[in-house]
């Protein structure tokens, strides 16, 4: 056996002492501070307007402006990869559009759309209506109407305001997994008869979720914050307008908004174990065994969420 | 339709960019027949290989797989371009096997057998299993079936790529180098495979560098050089009796290389002794 003497680390007692120090510092200024409040704050989180805020506008709303970020993303990356210029183009100028708008800006937009059609948003067959009436006679193919300003407003407004959106940036994310599967996998699923869809459904798209999905739990994770701009439809079923609601009724301002941090904190940490969870999933086969100290770590975060649910 | 090869091509030509690959191939394989293309890299075996598969798309000439035109219909005296499904349709006849196996990387070796069985052929999962435990039995890889590629060596691999093909029950095998990017030592098992599948009476075009193996199991070699088939005839006669220079010079600095390598192996052996 080797005894030596290990190498000396100074900088890092240092470091710990610093941050020793900091750190006293702050717990001495949560538990001091009168400002706080903290019996407040533990009011605030659970009262029902602000948990039915969390669950429609900040949670629901981000699941399903993702669901139509990714489906949609994925589509457009597909397109912008296509050999047919016209759908590529296509792509192209809807993430040029819909990057360039900021998101506040787009679900203000979105909640006034209702003004385009103000008898209501027809369905039916496009131009039937003037194709009519330029050769002389009169036809309708409308088979519903919908009343547009209900239509653009509330949570439907939101979701498609932020997942036009998302579409934009999952393109990206998806093009490049695409484009990082080797072109041979293709060749090879080609080989074995698979037409160009099955190959891409069943061989390139789960390879490219591997590269796919870590940036798409950033986005997630960003989405989830974007909620708290719904207010801009305006959708007020959201976690952080109920909580600022609760805070001007009370001039308790500042707890409040403590309390809108532990939630995100709270959500965030969730939606980290999930995202770990799946990159597992889509590295198999990719030598991405979980080692021990993974899985001590997951059993730790996965404890603590169960903790916070419970 | 006896007497109708299972493969005929017919003037084929193909270019890269400007940079003519193939300039005219014409070359009959018969069912059941074992052909190894030889020549020089950059030759154009590989791409002509392609060709056949469709994985490449020929500009001039035609290649017919059992009786059909590869890529186009005739109608009215023109080509018509055929549509991706009835092209997919077509490549499931022809097995292929890579130079860099190019298994899915996210399935296990039974998963990549069975996977185009399912979604392509249309068999339920209990048959595609089955029919995929026994080629990765053939193959000698029954008890790696549930090891995904990552966990296998070059060599198994190539095997499990050897009976993914397979499954799709092909008329006609095409081998792509496929030792090529193998060690050394993981070479027989791979020839050992192919050398059973030929003797099962298995139609194969090899393109491969491994004289031994076309010597040995090859019914003819076809000898290219610079996109056109320079010579062919039974494997004993090129290869020992070669007529033209190209094939000379060619199969001499194979032989050249093939004895240094030997020599370097004896001298480990030795050293290894010491």
């Amino acid at each position: 056996m080797i005894d030596a003497v290990p190498v000396r680390h100074p900088g890092r007692w240092v470091a710990v002492a610093v941050l020793a120090v900091l750190a006293a510092m702050l717990i001495d200024l949560l538990v001091t501070n009168k400002a706080f409040d903290w019996d407040f704050v533990r009011q605030a989180l659970v009262q029902t307007p602000v948990i039915r805020g969390l669950l429609v506008g900040t949670l629901l709303g981000t699941v399903l402006a993702m669901l139509l970020g990714v489906s949609l993303g994925v589509v457009l990356a597909v397109m912008r990869l296509s050999d047919n210029p016209v759908l590529a183009g296509a792509a192209w100028v809807y993430t040029w559009f819909f990057r360039a708008i900021p998101r506040l800006v787009l679900l203000t937009i979105m909640g006034t759309l209702g003004i385009l059609w103000p008898d209501g948003l027809g369905l039916g067959v496009p131009f039937v209506h003037q194709i009519a009436h330029a050769l002389g006679g009169s036809a309708d193919a409308t088979f519903a109407t919908v009343n547009a300003n209900k239509l653009f407003s509330g949570l439907f407004a939101g979701v498609l305001g932020l997942g036009l959106s998302e579409a934009a940036y999952m393109a990206e994310i998806a093009r490049a997994g695409i484009l990082s599967v080797d072109p041979g996998q293709r060749e090879a699923a080609n080989a074995l008869g698979m037409g160009n869809g099955l190959a891409m459904r069943r061989i390139v798209l789960p390879q490219a979720m591997r590269v796919i999905v870590p940036p798409t739990g950033n986005e997630t994770i960003a989405m989830l914050k974007d909620t708290s701009l719904l207010i801009a439809v305006p959708l007020g079923t959201e976690m952080f307008f109920q909580l600022e609601a609760i805070g001007s009724r009370t001039f308790k301002t500042f707890p409040v908004y403590i309390a809108a941090v532990i939630w995100y904190l709270v959500i965030n940490s969730v939606l980290m174990a999930v995202q770990a969870r799946l990159e597992r999933h889509f590295g198999r086969g990719f030598g991405t065994k979980p080692t021990p100290t993974d899985q001590a770590n997951r059993t730790t975060m996965l404890g603590l969420a169960a903790g916070g649910a419970r | 339709m006896t007497g109708q090869p299972l493969v005929r091509a017919l003037n084929v030509h193909k270019a890269f960019h400007g940079n003519v690959v193939l300039k005219g191939i014409d070359l009959d394989v018969a069912a059941g027949e074992v052909v190894c293309l030889l020549g020089p890299s950059g030759s154009g075996k590989t791409t002509f290989l392609r060709c056949i598969n469709q994985l490449e798309t020929i500009e001039g000439g035609r290649i017919w797989v059992d009786g059909e035109l590869a890529g186009y219909e005739e109608m009215d005296g023109r080509l018509h371009r055929l549509h991706d499904k009835r092209i997919a349709a077509q490549r499931r006849e022809i097995g292929m096997v890579f130079q860099r196996f190019n298994l899915f990387p996210h399935m296990t070796a039974l998963g990549n057998v069975m996977e185009a069985q399912v979604t392509v052929k249309g068999k339920s999962k209990a048959e595609a299993r089955t029919r995929g435990l026994e080629l990765l039995n053939r193959v000698g890889l029954g008890d790696r079936c549930d090891h995904y590629p990552s966990q296998l060596s070059g060599g198994q691999q190539q095997r499990v790529a050897i009976a993914r093909a397979l499954a799709m029950d092909p008329k006609l095998m095409l081998f792509d180098e496929p030792t090529s990017a193998l060690d050394p030592e993981l070479v027989g098992e791979v020839l050992a495979v192919m050398r059973e599948l030929a003797q099962a009476g298995m139609t194969m075009i090899v393109v491969t560098h491994e004289m031994g193996f076309a010597r040995e199991v090859a019914d003819r070699v076809v000898f290219m050089d610079a996109g056109v088939v320079v010579e062919q005839g039974p494997p004993l006669e090129v290869i020992n009796n070669p007529q033209h220079e190209r094939t000379k010079t060619f199969l001499s600095r194979i032989r050249q290389e093939n004895d240094e390598y030997a020599a370097a192996l004896e001298e480990r052996a030795e050293a290894e002794k010491l």
